[in-house]
């Protein structure tokens, strides 16, 4: 079994207009910009992203916005310090933006990815974001029921890999990249190195191989942050 | 009304008194900017694990210019530094420990604060792009729900209010309030008064107040180091 891929193109080729598909990261960090990048390269249209924000300056998650390849956005908080590219797409109804406390969020990915349709959560309950959610008492609390989320693709990034797809993360750009690695039909990752099964102690493996279609080495991966400090515009 | 700009607390004298009641070994959220500043003033002695949203616990102070690592980062998308006892974790295990009851406490900043609790500090209801991120997980549940903030608004209104009449963050959460003019406990649906600061009476407090305050329990001073600014 070997599921490494030589470059990004040959496997973000195959996601077709229309698709959900969820970027991991939090801000720049584990944002996987290489592959992000193929796909505004690709050129696929009318995307569904799930992310947690809503992109930074003029790469990445707001480059792919930016080329007009995004028509929904599911994401807790759609500010940074150059959300520019967002704003002006949703100001001009380019857009459209459903927004998801962040708990909820990784929640409703981990259940996504785990087969459980629904839960209920104590969070946003009283809140205009609970308006229309079915709410049940437990031990005389109550809870607003959320389902799950699942999407066709997830883009996401980790540190090492090995050909069968276990992965290890780098300090907080973990982040949503493992779950969403599970709430995808098609998970692609990219990671700095890749090394043969056996060259990740298994007691490091955070996601099993199981999770992973394509494995992609992108050695010295960009900083989505760097990135900005240059002012970079992608493409 | 009263001028309260040469007698209030500054910023970093609320968050001096929030840091006061936070306990050794607690695990603590400090919501993204003014609260972000309780972690300067630890009593000495104590050790406090912070925790942030995007997936750390027990995180180091901000590094030097240039030497930042943008993998490891805060809630607020500043860069941090690991130290010993620092845990990475994925989002789903880090709302697990807020949505779980793990944190001791959360402090946040406020729009409003209702009598009874409620928060609003998420949209101001006045369109724009609404931005949630973790508040409305961390105010639902952590043990302890505190609030820093300036006690009135810039253009003079309470902050401190009957009912809250921005979009909720989170109903009958918060249980205490350090504002630039007083400590306030929320119990039984009421303001407690537990301390203000010596310079303000208690009529003008009052005044200042968008909700009767009561003080029958007693009224501490509140006294905090003259140096921070």
């Amino acid at each position: 079994m070997d599921i490494t891929v030589a470059t990004p193109r040959e496997v973000i080729q195959q996601i077709p207009d229309g698709a959900t598909v969820m970027i991991g990261g939090f801000g720049g960090s584990g944002a996987p910009i290489e592959l992000v990048h193929a796909l505004i390269d690709h050129g696929a249209k009318h995307l569904t992203v799930v992310n947690n924000n809503a992109g930074n300056g003029h790469v990445g998650l707001a480059a792919l916005i930016e080329q007009g390849q995004v028509d929904k956005l599911i994401c807790s908080f759609p500010r940074s310090a150059d959300p520019t590219v967002f704003v002006e797409a949703y100001k001009a109804n380019k857009i459209a933006l459903e927004i998801v406390p962040q708990g909820t969020l990784a929640e409703r990915i981990r259940c996504g990815g785990a087969g459980i349709p629904a839960f209920y959560t104590p969070t946003a309950y009283g809140t205009e974001v609970a308006e229309g959610k079915p709410v049940e008492e437990f031990e005389g609390r109550p809870y607003i029921r959320e389902r799950w989320l699942k999407a066709d693709y997830a883009l996401i990034k980790g540190d090492v890999g090995d050909r069968h797809g276990n992965m290890t993360y780098r300090m907080a750009a973990r982040n949503f990249n493992p779950i969403m690695a599970t709430a995808a039909k098609v998970t692609i990752a990219q990671v700095s190195r890749v090394v043969d099964a056996g060259g990740i102690d298994p007691e490091h493996v955070v996601t099993p191989g199981i999770f992973v279609n394509h494995l992609v080495e992108i050695a010295n991966p960009a900083q989505e942050e760097e990135l900005n400090r240059a002012e970079a515009v992608y493409p | 009304m009263i001028d309260i700009s040469d007698i209030k607390l500054s910023n970093a004298q609320i968050a001096w008194r929030a840091a006061q009641d936070i306990q050794d070994g607690a695990y603590v959220n400090l919501g993204i900017g003014f609260p972000e500043m309780v972690a300067s003033y630890q009593p000495e002695g104590r050790e406090v694990i912070f925790h942030t949203e995007n997936g750390v616990l027990g995180f180091g102070a901000a590094p030097a210019p240039g030497e930042e690592d943008w993998d490891l980062i805060n809630a607020g998308k500043k860069a941090i530094t690991q130290k010993p006892g620092t845990s990475f974790f994925h989002h789903a295990d880090s709302f697990a420990m807020v949505r779980g009851g793990h944190l001791d406490v959360a402090i946040l900043g406020a729009y409003q604060i209702a009598q009874n609790g409620d928060l609003a500090n998420w949209s101001t209801g006045k369109g724009g792009i609404p931005a949630v991120g973790g508040a409305m997980d961390l105010v639902q549940s952590a043990k302890r729900v505190a609030v820093v903030t300036d006690h009135i608004t810039k253009k003079g209104d309470p902050k401190l209010v009957e009912s809250c009449t921005m979009p909720l963050t989170g109903v009958g959460c918060v249980t205490r309030i350090y504002s630039s003019l007083a400590v306030v406990d929320i119990a039984n649906n009421r303001f407690v008064l537990r301390e203000k600061i010596p310079a303000i009476s208690l009529d003008d407090l009052q005044a200042l107040t968008g909700a009767e305050l009561y003080t029958n329990e007693g009224v501490d001073d509140l006294i905090c180091p003259e140096d921070l600014l």
